[in-house]
């Protein structure tokens, strides 16, 4: 949409101006330097009618109206890039970003493919909408058989939230039951929630539905509640941030840890189980919810250089300039939409960037990565033989589980 | 004007479909119901119509569970006023269901009523047709555009090979929706939950239901496998291979 300029009443931009003020860290705002870092640092703000620094000059200028008539901030993939970089500590993606996509849903301006998936997490409880019954349907066959709370009502050392993709998702099951074999190997007593277990509500609440992550947040609570752990592990890094940052403030509380955390307190113990060498180089991708949002950058690589044969090459984009798969913040809901405005995708050039480092596989540890990065390999030169793994099933096959 | 938007709530086909011991009915037993799609493009419709040209929406379900969600939905889409009729609804079929949801619209008396023109358990015919004529109105169906024009409206009705009719009908009518003019709306959950604490479903009970009216089904099955196709197993690769083979054998290779 072109924007001309005109007379207009400058309420709008006050009233959400001041909405952000009231948020955590949002006085910061007023400390705007109009530098353009995290306009020049989003993998996508080349496109953004309105990219982050814009978005707050148009505040300030009080034309937040006009960003309200444009579709690109669905362009955002809440990769928290900007943030991390920007020199007056803003909290951009938390407040600026998902804010704005609040306002555009709450007005009815919602790219198609991003509503249905959250019709299906407000309905199934995941956005997949797939049944709610079949959550934990990945566990047959795993030996010993895996502890669903809801059935044993056995109480558990740890307590694994599975989530969306990694219940569900048919190329993230492999992995999913590769960290069960894994957990199981180390003797842990861990138990999932299955049929019980909601979204955890992360990715929908930055692609603007905090309704709907409160729901989530609710829901699942009440599911903890039942059971009797000591802590709880992620498969997915969304989920780790959910239950760390967001979640407590809800009133739902409990120690955390994304499960390569989890695993790199035991790489002592793991370390004689990795017996069978996986010759190669492997690449590392930080997942953005892991890495930069929440500081875990050593452990993942801990676990790769714990089994043998792992020759470690690091990308051109790292740790907390890490560069984002492309499904964070409604990204995952929104590929027609942003391959329309883009046709590129930021998974493509984070695959040419393995390529680039001569990675035979491309690590990755968060379960919107192992079908956004397999996708892109298909598209990008000479990517034909790099392997898209989780670090769960790398060390699976150096266990020979 | 007055619209009405009779719904229907069907099977949801996300869980498996089973048979129950009568052989004649699906289990309820996990049985999961969801609002008919074609019914949600008739709520968008109606609330693109009041938005266009002002009016009043009433939306119209028999109870089941979710309904209360789904109406408040509705509100807080645009609809006015939310009705639930209460009863047991569980074996009946769209005859009953049909006159049930005639009473309840003559008491409000619209100018046009909107509804899914098909659902996919309409084992005694679609909806529409069957509350035009107990409504004693008339009836176009697979409707995807509606334009309002005094005591008339110009319905654009679509025919199979990509044909589209444009047909005017005296009010008040039964219009079946294939599809809205844009698609269902998103309402963000906190609108919804902002609306429980406002609006009302207005509780009536049904009169009248009688499910023997209509037809009735005798047996309800599977679709069974008949013996002509051959299922090949084994490995992708093994699989592969065997499919070729019988393709030379057919001299398609």
């Amino acid at each position: 949409m072109e924007v001309t300029l005109s007379p207009l009443s400058p309420s709008q931009s006050k009233t959400f101006f001041n909405s952000l003020l009231d948020l955590k860290e949002g006085e910061r705002l007023r400390t705007c330097l109009q530098c353009g870092t995290c306009s020049g640092v989003c993998p996508f703000g080349y496109i953004m009618k309105f990219p982050p620094g814009k978005i707050i000059g148009a505040l300030r200028a009080e034309i937040f109206d006009y960003v309200l008539k444009t579709d690109t901030v669905w362009m955002c993939i809440s990769c928290n890039a900007c943030t991390a970089f920007c020199p007056s500590n803003i909290p951009i993606t938390e407040a600026v970003m998902t804010r704005t996509k609040e306002e555009l849903l709450l007005a009815g301006n919602v790219p198609t493919e991003l509503q249905s998936a959250l019709e299906n997490t407000q309905r199934y409880g995941n956005p997949l909408g797939e049944s709610p019954r079949k959550r934990a349907d990945w566990t047959a066959g795993i030996q010993p058989e895996v502890n669903i709370l809801g059935k044993t009502r056995q109480p558990v050392d740890v307590l694994w939230y599975v989530g969306d993709y990694a219940s569900y998702h048919s190329r993230m099951k492999s992995a999913t039951q590769a960290l069960a074999k894994v957990l199981n190997a180390l003797g842990v007593k861990f138990g999932i929630l299955g049929p019980e277990e909601f979204s955890d509500g992360d990715s929908q609440r930055l692609a603007g539905e905090r309704g709907l992550f409160e729901m989530m947040a609710q829901k699942n609570g009440q599911a903890f509640r039942k059971y009797k752990f000591n802590e709880i592990i992620t498969t997915d890094p969304h989920a780790f941030n959910a239950l760390k940052n967001g979640y407590p403030a809800l009133g739902v509380e409990y120690p955390v840890k994304h499960y390569t955390q989890f695993l790199a307190e035991r790489i002592e113990q793991l370390k004689p189980m990795l017996k069978n060498e996986v010759k190669a180089k492997v690449a590392y991708h930080d997942p953005c919810y892991l890495g930069r949002v929440n500081g875990v950058f050593d452990q993942p690589r801990d676990l790769l250089t714990a089994i043998p044969g792992v020759e470690l090459v690091e990308m051109s984009h790292q740790r907390l300039n890490s560069l984002c798969c492309g499904g964070g913040g409604g990204g995952m809901w929104l590929d027609g939409f942003q391959w329309e405005k883009a046709h590129t995708r930021v998974s493509e050039w984070r695959v040419r960037e393995a390529v680039a480092a001569g990675a035979d596989i491309l690590a990755v540890a968060c379960p919107y990565e192992p079908p956004r990065f397999e996708d892109a390999a298909k598209n990008v030169p000479n990517a034909g033989t790099l392997k898209v793994r989780e670090i769960a099933e790398l060390l699976a096959e150096s266990m020979s589980l | 004007m007055k619209i009405a938007v009779p719904v229907k709530f069907v099977p949801d086909l996300v869980e498996e479909l089973t048979i129950d011991s009568s052989g004649a009915a699906l289990d309820t037993a996990w049985l999961r119901l969801i609002i008919n799609e074609f019914d949600d493009h008739a709520v968008e419709q109606a609330v693109i119509l009041k938005e266009r040209g002002g009016g009043e929406v009433a939306v119209l379900s028999a109870e089941a569970d979710g309904v209360d969600d789904f109406l408040f939905t509705t509100a807080a889409k645009g609809a006015d006023k939310l009705v639930k009729l209460t009863g047991d609804f569980s074996a009946v079929n769209n005859h009953a269901l049909g006159k049930a949801f005639a009473e309840a619209i003559k008491t409000i008396q619209p100018d046009l009523v909107l509804t899914g023109v098909q659902a996919h358990n309409d084992l005694d015919g679609s909806l529409g047709p069957l509350l035009a004529e107990y409504l004693g109105m008339p009836f176009v169906g697979y409707v995807s555009g509606v334009t309002v024009s005094g005591d008339k409206v110009i319905a654009r009705k679509e025919y199979s090979g990509g044909l589209v009719a444009e047909v005017e009908v005296k009010l008040p009518a039964v219009l079946g929706i294939q599809a809205s003019e844009t698609p269902p709306r998103y309402v963000a959950y906190s609108k919804i939950r902002q609306v429980m604490g406002t609006a009302k479903i207005d509780e009536q009970a049904a009169e009248g239901l009688d499910a023997a009216s209509g037809v009735t089904v005798s047996r309800m099955f599977q679709p069974e496998s008949a013996e002509r196709a051959a299922m090949l197993e084994g490995s992708p690769e093994d699989v592969s291979d065997k499919l070729i083979g019988i393709f030379k054998e057919a001299g398609a290779l």
